[in-house]
């Protein structure tokens, strides 16, 4: 077999097995249960870099759809001029560019967004509160400065709030933690690999006696290689998909999402991110090897 | 078959061998002799492309085994039946498995060859020692399981390096008839040995000649000995 070609068909290879090819090479004791372990332990965490990632992106978009596209208008006038402010500044977005609806919140809708500060029985309509103008954006959006401009000279309690000021840091925050997440897979991934050559060159080195002797009987590198991919792939794979259930588990048993929880319920899988992982063991065993055939290659190159 | 041309070998410091032109042509049979380190082992690593000569040409079956990549060298080592004296098995696999090995390395474990490895083994005598495990075979039974290894797959060589090296003399004639029956068959042979009455036993059997290493250099030995 040649191992210039594609890497799934030699995975299917390895999988439908060489056993001859595995047997020429004794069988490893205890070390081979730590590439196991090692392999199960990095999927499992793989599997909460993963469910991070996506839900710090899930929170990112979430932030940045729905509140790039709206603004606020704070109307914060005497009661007495608070509704002909109101109108006016309607009026005025009515001609603005970028303005795809733009209305008044109701007295209840107002009552509804205090209630979690003051509680249920706030008499409005006692208060100076100010009417807020909810703005819904279209293409490109609005000018902000213009607009305050506008506003300034016609409505003088008008305040535009076009939440940019502080989504930008959020939407920011949630970016970064999604790259961490990602990176932490980079990185888990590249430990697996290392892992793997170390263990694999160990192997080599421990089977330099049975190698030399292969040689000498006409035993292609490739064959002898065989032997050790195999056996490390195989490892890798059952260990990642071990790590990987229980990962997976221990996600499904977060406490689910809810409006109280914030970010931290978030983090899991949605619909069909319950799928990605599956991904992560065969990452895993792509790895381990890419690994041990540039260990044994490395080796082999080395003897006679 | 195999063909050395001018060929020098240097370990490091000095030369080892020097200027040594050598052709083993098909069915014969060649004893190599010379003291201990006198570069005996080494010259038949060269044969069979385990070192790569210094200085000079050597040629395996017609190929300049620099040119060689490794699968080609494995390749030629399948042709090539190697004995050591220090000869080495898969300690966990059994005698029969070993002698077979060969054959499993180059995928034709199913091929006629493997139906013989009854008849192999029992050539060799180690029918009964067929399930053994190497460790557990004496020195004689050793040597005779590697002479079956190295010519399972039917090469057209045969190299062995003191194959009588630890083992008593009615052993070692037990294993040099093997070596001669092998060279009647029309297998070329070469037998690196110090032992000069082995040498003497084996003429009286087949036309063998001698090369002789000394002062790093190969001259074929009178017919004296």
């Amino acid at each position: 077999m040649k191992l210039g070609g594609g890497i799934l068909q030699h995975l299917r290879a390895l999988v439908a097995g060489d056993r001859q090819a595995d047997r020429v090479v004794p069988p490893s004791g205890f070390t081979a249960q730590l590439t196991v372990f090692v392999a199960g332990a990095m999927a499992f965490l793989a599997v909460f870099a993963l469910a991070l990632s996506l839900a710090a992106g899930r929170l990112a978009e979430r932030w940045g759809d729905e509140l790039a596209q709206s603004a606020t208008i704070r109307i914060v006038a005497p009661l007495d001029q608070r509704q002909a402010q109101t109108e006016a500044a309607l009026r005025i977005l009515e001609t603005t560019a970028g303005v795809a609806t733009a209305r008044a919140l109701t007295d209840e809708e107002q009552q509804a967004l205090l209630a979690p500060w003051f509680g249920p029985d706030l008499a409005l309509d006692t208060l100076p509160v100010p009417r807020l103008i909810e703005v819904i954006e279209e293409g490109d959006g609005i000018d902000p400065v213009g607009l305050r401009l506008r506003l300034s000279a016609e409505v003088p309690g008008a305040v535009l709030d076009d939440h940019g000021r502080w989504r930008a840091p959020l939407v920011q925050a949630a970016d970064r933690l999604r790259l961490l997440g990602w990176l932490s897979i980079v990185l888990i991934g590249a430990a697996v690999a290392a892992m793997v050559t170390l263990a694999a060159s160990a192997a080599l080195a421990a089977n330099a006696q049975v190698i030399a002797v292969l040689r000498l009987v006409g035993a292609q590198d490739d064959y002898i290689a065989q032997a050790f991919i195999r056996r490390f792939t195989l490892r890798t794979l059952a260990g990642a998909a071990v790590g990987t259930l229980l990962g997976v588990l221990a996600v499904a048993l977060l406490p689910s999402a809810s409006d109280v929880g914030g970010f931290l319920t978030g983090l899991g899988f949605q619909g069909a991110h319950w799928l990605l992982p599956i991904v992560i063991p065969l990452l895993a065993a792509g790895v381990a090897f890419a690994a041990t055939r540039a260990a044994a290659r490395r080796t082999l190159r080395g003897l006679t | 078959m195999i063909e050395l041309e001018n060929v020098a070998y240097s370990y490091g410091g000095g030369e080892l061998l020097s200027d040594i032109s050598l052709k083993l042509a098909p069915g014969s049979f060649h004893f190599l002799t010379g003291p201990s380190g006198a570069g005996k082992t080494t010259l038949l690593k060269l044969c069979y492309g385990a070192l790569l000569p210094t200085a000079g040409y050597v040629r395996l079956f017609d190929a300049d085994v620099r040119g060689l990549d490794r699968d080609d060298i494995a390749a030629v080592r399948r042709r090539v039946g190697v004995v050591h004296q220090d000869v080495q098995f898969l300690d966990h696999l059994s005698v029969s498995d070993n002698v077979s090995l060969p054959l499993m390395v180059s995928g034709r474990q199913d091929d006629a060859a493997g139906n013989d490895l009854g008849e192999l083994l029992s050539w060799v005598g180690l029918t009964n020692r067929a399930d053994a495990m190497p460790p557990e075979l004496s020195g004689g039974e050793r040597q005779r399981a590697a002479v079956a290894r190295a010519v399972i797959m039917s090469p057209d060589v045969v190299l062995a390096d003191e194959p009588t090296g630890n083992i008593d003399w009615e052993m070692s004639q037990r294993l040099l008839r093997l070596l001669i029956e092998l060279n009647k068959m029309g297998k070329t042979v070469l037998i690196a040995t110090h032992d000069l009455s082995l040498i003497r036993a084996t003429k009286a059997h087949v036309q063998a000649r001698v090369l002789r290493i000394a002062n790093r250099r190969i001259q074929l030995a009178g017919a004296d000995l």
